[in-house]
């Protein structure tokens, strides 16, 4: 041994000590968001395409409204839109299908068959993929201020954290829930998170205030938590945010609460029923093409 | 139906004999399989309708409140069209370059293409054929839906249908053209091929004055918007369906009919001659290094 190198050394080593429980729970969720984070910064260009791409929509939108001379505020919303876009591609693209894509290439079998839990690695990619998005919103953030003068004035810098925080929970436990749900489907996956984009855009106001929409539909689209984040994000960023809320943010703060419990314990059930499905009808490995 | 002996004496009809012929139907038939066979047909219906009815819904909406429901207005029949028509560009750009993407990364079958009796720059023309047809029954769905409940007046009456079906052949085929060189530029790269249409498609919503007209562009970005040939192509389709949406906007508004089909041809003809050896260059390149079987799962 001594002749051998440090480096030899360590991977020779049999494991000291095995972890199980929480600690075994807490390294999966780490492991797994570690390569979705160093991964994603180190593709640059990555970042060229979640930023342009939202960004073009952005633009089209902004200058719908400079055609139809609205409101400056309304240029902020979309702007806000067009960043939060980013975290519901996430959710579709990088959540919902990615069990999908995990059995297409061969890696989901070996995720169920190693000890730890399904949950720590949908919470490792969720944690993962929404620091990683956060920061492709905030570059489309900044580039809406620079190219159409968007201004911030925030009332509460609390209120603002706790929504987005509450929405972001939501948001990625009603991903994990989709997970579950996605990995049962074959060719359909691509085309299910593909039509859940634009419909989704109108529902949730991406572009517009949700109060614009008839009260059920806007009460019916609160279910996504990106319709309720955004509505109360837009009440506290504008001075005239108020205006165009559809409820009260501290309402919302409640609702986005529940929101996040529901789906969470949601996604947990729904994925060992899932999980419990698919192996028995043999579909872990398949790769329908 | 047309037959032609060959030089054996052999009667044979053209249009099972033509290669082209054969690699565009082949191709079409094949497209339409793959878009269509992953679910049942209401499905499909309900896939292909309903996100280029949110597209048109977001507009009317952010439309109607600025406006307070004022549909009456030339600028309502300039969105609501253009964003109605720019279905296409989507639609058979990317269905054109996108098969690239499928038959090389996805099934893994580019390189039995290229071996096969077929002509390649037909078969991705072929390809497209399918999102055209998707891509139509949206356009007329969006349409129909703009005249039912949306009170887009169009008077069927008054419609220059020669020059709506002229205009939107041209378009097309200068769309499919297009999707042609992204499909060639597609072969080369290796890295996120699949954004190469939609980016390009993005780009051309805001430069072809789709859902604005260019008068609202900075005015350094404006020469970029006169010579994208979907601009003269949406400003004609408008014109040919509601004529008085054309005397609104100041953009094209000293140019005839003709004026401005002739500049969609002569642009027609540019991009479609540029792409024709963009594709070639592309597709000798691809060739030379190797990448028509690459498989990058990237």
């Amino acid at each position: 041994m001594d002749s051998l190198k440090p480096d030899t050394i360590a991977a020779l080593r049999p494991y000291s000590r095995k972890d199980t429980g929480w600690r075994l729970f807490l390294k999966t969720i780490i492991a797994r968001a570690y390569p979705r984070i160093i991964g994603q910064q180190r593709e640059v260009s990555w970042l060229v395409f979640d930023v342009v791409m939202p960004m073009l929509a952005v633009i089209s939108y902004v200058l719908v409204y400079r055609a139809l001379n609205a409101p400056e505020e309304y240029i902020g919303f979309v702007v806000m839109g067009g960043a939060m876009t980013a975290f519901w591609m996430n959710i579709l693209w990088s959540m919902s299908s990615q069990l999908y894509w995990e059995k297409e290439q061969g890696n989901l079998a070996l995720y169920i068959m190693a000890p730890n839990s399904m949950m720590a690695i949908l919470l490792g990619m969720a944690l993962g993929g929404m620091l990683a998005t956060a920061m492709r919103a905030l570059a489309v953030t900044l580039l809406g201020m620079f190219m159409f003068g968007v201004t911030y004035t925030v009332s509460s810098y609390l209120q603002l954290f706790l929504v987005f925080m509450l929405a972001m929970v939501a948001l990625y436990g009603m991903g994990m829930m989709m997970a579950s749900a996605f990995l049962l489907f074959g060719r359909e996956a691509w085309h299910m998170a593909n039509l859940a984009q634009e419909p989704i855009f109108l529902a949730s106001g991406f572009y517009f205030p949700i109060k614009s929409l008839p009260f059920w539909v806007a009460a019916g689209a609160s279910v996504i938590p990106l319709t309720l984040g955004m509505d109360a994000m837009r009440q506290l960023v504008f001075p005239t945010g108020f205006q165009f809320g559809f409820m009260s943010v501290q309402l919302e703060i409640i609702i986005l609460a529940v929101l996040s419990v529901v789906f969470v314990v949601t996604a947990k059930i729904l994925l060992a029923y899932i999980e419990k499905i698919a192996v028995r009808e043999g579909r872990i490995t398949e790769s329908r093409r | 139906m047309f037959v032609f002996v060959t030089l054996c004496g052999e009667k044979r009809d053209f249009m099972q004999t033509s290669t082209s012929w054969r690699s565009f139907r082949m191709a079409a038939w094949l497209g339409w399989v793959i878009e269509s066979n992953w679910t049942d047909p209401f499905l499909f219906a309900v896939y292909s309708i309903v996100k280029p009815i949110s597209g048109a819904a977001i507009l009317v909406i952010m439309y109607g409140i600025i406006s307070q429901g004022n549909y009456e207005s030339a600028l309502f029949p300039y969105i609501y069209l253009g964003n109605a028509f720019y279905i296409y560009v989507g639609a058979v750009m990317t269905g054109v370059s996108w098969a690239v993407v499928d038959d090389r990364e996805h099934y893994k079958t580019l390189k039995y293409m290229y071996i096969a009796p077929i002509y390649i720059p037909l078969y991705l023309l072929g390809r497209g054929v399918a999102r055209f047809i998707t891509g139509s029954i949206a356009v007329f769905i969006t349409i129909a839906a703009g005249i039912l409940f949306l009170n887009v007046k169009i008077n069927f009456a008054e419609v220059d249908w020669l020059l709506f079906f002229v205009t939107l052949i041209v378009g097309v085929v200068m769309l499919a053209l297009l999707g042609l060189l992204l499909a060639g530029i597609t072969l080369t790269v290796a890295r996120h091929e699949g954004f190469i249409g939609e980016a390009t498609a993005g780009a051309l919503y805001i430069f072809s004055g789709a859902i604005f007209p260019l008068d609202v562009l900075p005015e350094w970005l404006r020469p970029v918007g006169y010579f994208m040939p979907t601009t003269y192509w949406l400003e004609l389709l408008r014109r040919s369906l509601v004529g008085n949406v054309a005397q609104a906007f100041p953009t094209l508004a000293n140019f005839s009919n003709m004026e401005i089909l002739g500049v969609l041809l002569a642009l027609s003809v540019f991009f479609g001659t540029v792409s024709i050896y963009v594709f070639r260059w592309c597709d000798a390149r691809a060739r030379e290094l190797g990448l028509i079987d690459r498989t990058t799962n990237y």
